[in-house]
């Protein structure tokens, strides 16, 4: 049979730690990934990219960043547009301030940047908790978008206090600007979404995401058996809105080329990342990814649907399209809190004993 | 000396009646957090269906006039509106359907879930209301007068030269009976007393034949009451739309600082919050570049949280292993 652990003799811990332990999964996730790296770049265009691979790219990357927050240090954090709009500021002062930088590094940079406001707000987790938490860091997305909004500087001066991204390259290739090229993006943050998800799975299965993991699921418990809860909460919230920085870097410099605070860093992009974890399924790597597809893509291919196929006016159909999603989301909570990813492993779980029940 | 600027009352009174709304907002939270350990993120979006509903039956709007025109049914009003107190008594009754769909759908499969999952489920709730209003009675802004008095109140300004709306002295009258008569409610009547159980202790109140479900219902169909007089009285201030549902949002910081289980926490919160953002506006605002209002509330919340993480008047949070 083919899916199974039969014959496939583990001799080492590191062997039985892997990521995917079965012949099959790991055949399967490179494969995807070849195609993904070395076919697709080649029909790759110019709607593709913008509307379809890159939100879902640099969503995916908020929804790790967010996902190592929530889903594994149990701190619920509703700033993520704030988080998202000081990686984008960053980057954009970088890019501005200094032409000959790499992007690679603007975005480490930026992401840097990110995680040292994201300690700063993160400080109040450490008294505050549950759901007063989660209202707090309400203070950071607005506080945040006010001063993008007020703070000159951090706009350069420019009149009608938008910013747009210059052109700037990786490795002598054009990834931001106008000139760009769809696969020379597509494959930027491709590459930027798979050392993520490799960092994530990494750090989550090492001392440090044990020690999340301890706190999220009884602080008071972790802190008995030696858990640090300052650096492990201070960790994660580090962690997490590097993540949420770069991917805010991506989202203004490589996906929209413009943005201006109030409309691109808005409340309903903190609420949006978190439905994508949620629904996608907290404390999962897998899970943020398919979140971050069924809340990014499953508008678009309803406007399609509906307004292209069936010929419903545009408002009618967004309407439908809001209640469409709202009671999905009600739906598989009530079918399976634990997100979507849960679905994937029951189905795992079958396959291995397929044909047999049992 | 700043309290002898005749502004300073102006915004003090004007800052205590914008409390008393957001108060009236963040009461619905606390009445359905207390009962069932939720927290409704679609009271906001609540508060507009509601308004919507009042608007639709007032000016005899036909529901769903939109999407019939679809299959060639181009009538949208219906020959007149209702009387203002049948429509709010009609909204009333959408509202207590409402409620007993919410509960018997979305709740009901999701007893005993975490917090989280519930705060959830109330969000994709929020996604339909918001669709089904909008497809039921359309996205348009719309006016909302039930007769209530609007302008500055000429007494005041004769006598004392403030200028006071006279729609926020009538939304705090209404409030202050909402809450006299919520209190007498769950103070002295059986069902009351039965709320109280069921938010002191689940299992204990359904072991003394409380029914869980009907409970619901009732505080379900309260907060959707509440929701009601939130969105006329937002409604008839700024209008019924969209933007209607993001006074949730406002009252957010209010929870915090009155404390996620309190009544009298909300009402106090809501003044707090009330005054100090129309303050620090007036007198640090054009300092800092001004549109304060949007994160001053949070912030306020936030440093007080540090200090009191269970808000003013919340119960002590006890944790153990």
């Amino acid at each position: 049979m083919f899916y199974r652990e039969a014959g496939d003799f583990k001799t080492s811990y590191q062997s039985d730690q892997a990521t995917f332990t079965l012949r099959l999964d790991k055949i399967l996730f490179w494969g995807l990934m070849a195609i993904a790296t070395f076919i697709v770049p080649f029909f790759v265009t110019e709607y593709w990219e913008k509307s379809v691979f890159l939100p879902f790219f640099i969503y995916s990357i908020a929804a790790l960043g967010l996902n190592i927050l929530t889903g594994y240090c149990g701190q619920v954090s509703l700033g993520t547009g704030g988080f998202m709009a000081v990686g984008a500021y960053a980057s954009f002062k970088l890019m501005t301030g200094i032409p000959n930088l790499d992007m690679f590094l603007v975005i480490m940079i930026a992401g840097l940047v990110t995680a040292l406001v994201g300690v700063l707000f993160g400080l109040p987790s450490l008294r505050i908790k549950g759901f007063y938490l989660a209202v707090a860091t309400l203070a950071s997305q607005f506080f945040l978008v006010w001063l993008f909004n007020k703070w000159e500087w951090s706009y350069n001066y420019s009149p009608t206090g938008q910013i747009n991204a210059p052109t700037r390259d990786f490795l002598g290739i054009d990834v931001t600007g106008p000139s760009t090229a769809p696969w020379a993006t597509y494959l930027f943050c491709l590459g930027l979404l798979f050392i993520f998800a490799w960092i994530t799975r990494n750090l989550v299965r090492g001392h440090i995401g044990r020690s999340w993991m301890a706190i999220r699921d009884m602080d008071i418990a972790a802190e008995i058996i030696g858990v640090n809860p300052l650096i492990a909460k201070l960790s994660a919230f580090a962690v997490s809105s590097f993540f949420i920085g770069v991917a805010g870097a991506l989202y203004f410099s490589v996906w929209l080329g413009a943005a201006e605070p109030t409309e691109a860093f808005a409340i309903d992009k903190s609420f949006d990342v978190l439905f994508m974890i949620i629904i996608g399924g907290l404390g999962s790597i897998l899970g943020s990814m398919i979140g971050a597809a069924f809340i990014i893509l499953l508008p678009i291919f309803f406007k399609n649907v509906l307004v292209g196929y069936c010929g419903i006016p545009t408002d009618i159909a967004e309407f439908t399209q809001i209640i469409f999603i709202g009671a999905l989301i009600i739906f598989f909570l009530i079918k399976e809190p634990h997100g979507i990813v849960a679905y994937w492993r029951t189905l795992k779980e079958k396959l291995r004993l397929w044909p047999f029940p049992y | 000396m700043f309290f002898l600027d005749p502004f300073f009352y102006e915004i003090l009174i004007s800052g205590l009646l914008a409390g008393v709304m957001y108060a009236l907002v963040a009461l619905g939270f606390v009445l359905i957090f207390k009962a069932s350990g939720i927290f409704n993120f679609a009271q906001g979006v609540l508060a507009l269906f509601a308004a919507l509903t009042l608007v639709g039956f007032q000016t005899g709007q036909i529901p769903f006039a939109h999407l019939l025109s679809l299959f060639g049914l181009h009538a949208t009003h219906w020959g007149a509106g209702f009387p203002t107190i049948v429509a709010l008594l009609f909204s009333l009754g959408v509202m207590v359907l409402l409620a007993w769909l919410i509960v018997q759908i979305v709740l009901k499969p999701l007893v005993n879930q975490e917090g989280i999952i519930l705060f959830m489920a109330t969000i994709g709730l929020a996604y339909v209301l918001e669709g089904v209003g909008d497809l039921m009675w359309g996205a348009n802004v719309k006016e909302l007068n039930i007769g209530l008095p609007e302008g500055p109140s000429e007494i005041i300004l004769d006598a004392t030269d403030m200028f006071i709306d006279k729609l926020e002295i009538s939304a705090a009258i209404v409030a202050i009976v909402l809450v006299v008569s919520l209190t007498l409610f769950s103070q002295y009547t059986k069902m009351g007393r039965a709320l109280r159980a069921v938010a002191d202790d689940h299992q204990a109140a359904l072991s003394v034949g409380i029914s869980l479900e009907t409970i619901w219902w009732i505080v379900w169909s309260v907060s959707g009451l509440v929701a009601l007089v939130a969105g006329v009285m937002w409604g008839a201030k700024s209008g019924v739309q969209f933007s209607l549902s993001l006074i949730a949002l406002k009252a957010l910081p209010v929870l915090m600082l009155g404390g996620f289980t309190s009544i009298p926490g909300a009402i106090v919160g809501g003044l707090i919050i009330g005054v100090g953002e129309k303050l620090f506006e007036f007198y640090i605002g054009p300092l800092i570049g001004g549109a304060t209002e949007n994160w001053f509330a949070y912030m306020l919340a936030l440093l007080f949280l540090l200090f009191r993480p269970q808000g003013l008047f919340g119960e002590k949070i006890i944790e153990r292993v």
